[in-house]
């Protein structure tokens, strides 16, 4: 190995360069790259869920957020084959909930949404599950529409780690994890939880939302509906 | 020299479990309808009034499966289409009408026609005439096959004319950042 190639990849043909403990993606980001993800969130330790960021690393499939680079590593990310997956992916995370984008307040502001759109996602090709999942509208300022949860676990980690409060979790396996709410009556209002929190702010789909803020910024001029998802290595969402 | 004339491809457009708004937005190409139409004829469509689908080159459906009847219109446009459309969000993903799949038929009807204030004497139509509903409401790929999604609640005016003419000119339909949209 020569002693140059150290501390550097190549992702789809480009030289990046990572120090000691850094992931695939989160050296990709440093260098300006986008690979698409869900679960990972630069503020916070990676999950390793969604497997929305999988890429080959050496001829592998591994999830770019936690997998580490080795020098000389040859990753591949924005191919057909790995797109197709991806696509397949969010047609799965469609399905299994319910998205209704036209009535829903995170459209142009969803990265499940601008994933889709960037992954050109025409039709969800499988077949709706319609699951049914209660609203949790009992706080003063936050809804809570289980409908649109992709079991990330931001909430989860958001909550545990920054605000100190473990409001929310993830519980059952397989088709029957789901995401609960930390409180005897599993209410919302029955927690510590505050828009102050940093978990009020993490969801990347629309499930906790303000409650009486419903489309101040109207659709078509959300973050998203300006600029395509892939635009910038980890987006920046409006009003979040 | 003459130039042979092209034989106009054949259009159908139905609206199934939809509100319209996908043709409103269909009519929305405003003068590229003259366009359009130096190129296409129209089969069965709510702009023509035919009732029923003939041989086409291409069909456009919106709305997704409420009832029996639109199960019976999809598979007459499916059998009758080279290539079949879906028009919206509601025939790709049941839509808004699809909003009552996570409540029970009898509890819908009940609550429309009898429990509700005002209702009384209330009674749930059941003439022979009239389809049956589904106890769910579908998309229609889970039905018949689809070859091409124009998703967008509606579409707009410019994501139909894009497919639309990008078929006409023989080409994969690609809709892009700003004509991609599923609100
Ligand atoms: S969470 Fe995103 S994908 Fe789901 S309904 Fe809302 S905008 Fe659509
Ligand atoms: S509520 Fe949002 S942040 Fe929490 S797990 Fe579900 S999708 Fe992720
Ligand atoms: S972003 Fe890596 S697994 Fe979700």
């Amino acid at each position: 190995m020569s002693p140059d190639n150290k501390s550097t990849f190549t992702l789809d043909g480009k030289t990046v360069s990572y120090t000691e403990g850094q992931t695939i993606i989160q050296a990709a980001m440093a260098a300006g790259e986008y690979i698409p993800h869900l679960c990972f969130n630069p503020e916070f330790k990676p999950h390793g869920s969604c497997k929305l960021c999988t890429v080959k690393a050496n001829g592998r499939q591994t999830a770019s957020c936690t997998q580490q680079p080795q020098p000389g590593m040859v990753v591949e990310s924005d191919t057909k084959e790995l797109n197709d997956e991806r696509r397949a992916l969010l047609q799965m995370l469609f399905v299994e909930g319910n998205h209704f984008c036209p009535s829903c307040e995170k459209s142009g502001n969803c990265q499940l949404q601008a994933t889709a759109y960037q992954l050109n996602m025409m039709s969800p090709h499988f077949d709706q599950f319609f699951p049914d999942r209660p609203v949790d509208a009992s706080h003063s300022e936050y809804l809570l529409d289980f409908n649109r949860c992709i079991l990330c676990s931001l909430c989860v980690r958001a909550s545990r780690d920054v605000d100190g409060k473990n409001v929310f979790a993830l519980s059952g396996r397989g088709i029957k994890s789901h995401l609960i709410v930390n409180a005897k009556s599993g209410n919302l209002a029955d927690t510590d939880f505050t828009g102050e929190d940093k978990a009020a702010h993490v969801c990347p789909v629309g499930v906790i939302l303000k409650k009486r803020v419903g489309f101040v910024i109207p659709i078509g001029k959300r973050t998203f509906d300006e600029h395509p998802i892939g635009a910038t290595p980890h987006p920046t969402v409006k009003g979040a | 020299m003459t130039t042979p004339i092209k034989p106009k491809l054949k259009v159908a457009t139905t609206s199934l479990a939809g509100c319209f708004g996908c043709h409103m937005s269909f009519l929305d190409i405003d003068e590229r309808l003259l366009e359009l139409l130096k190129l296409v004829e129209f089969d069965r469509s709510p702009l023509t009034d035919i009732k029923h689908c003939g041989p086409c080159d291409i069909g456009i459906i919106e709305g997704g499966l409420c009832n029996a009847e639109n199960v019976h219109v999809l598979r007459e446009f499916r059998a009758n289409c080279k290539i079949l459309i879906a028009l919206g969000a509601c025939a790709i993903n049941g839509g808004l009408p699809a909003q009552r799949n996570h409540l029970s038929l009898p509890l819908i009807l009940e609550e429309v026609y009898h429990a509700q204030h005002g209702l009384v004497d209330g009674f749930i139509p059941n003439d022979p005439e009239l389809p049956l509903p589904l106890d769910k409401v579908h998309p229609i790929h889970e039905v018949v096959k689809v070859d091409y999604f124009i998703p967008g609640c509606p579409p707009s005016g410019d994501a139909i004319w894009k497919v639309l003419t990008d078929l006409l000119a023989g080409k994969e339909p690609e809709l892009g950042h700003g004509l991609i949209h599923y609100d």
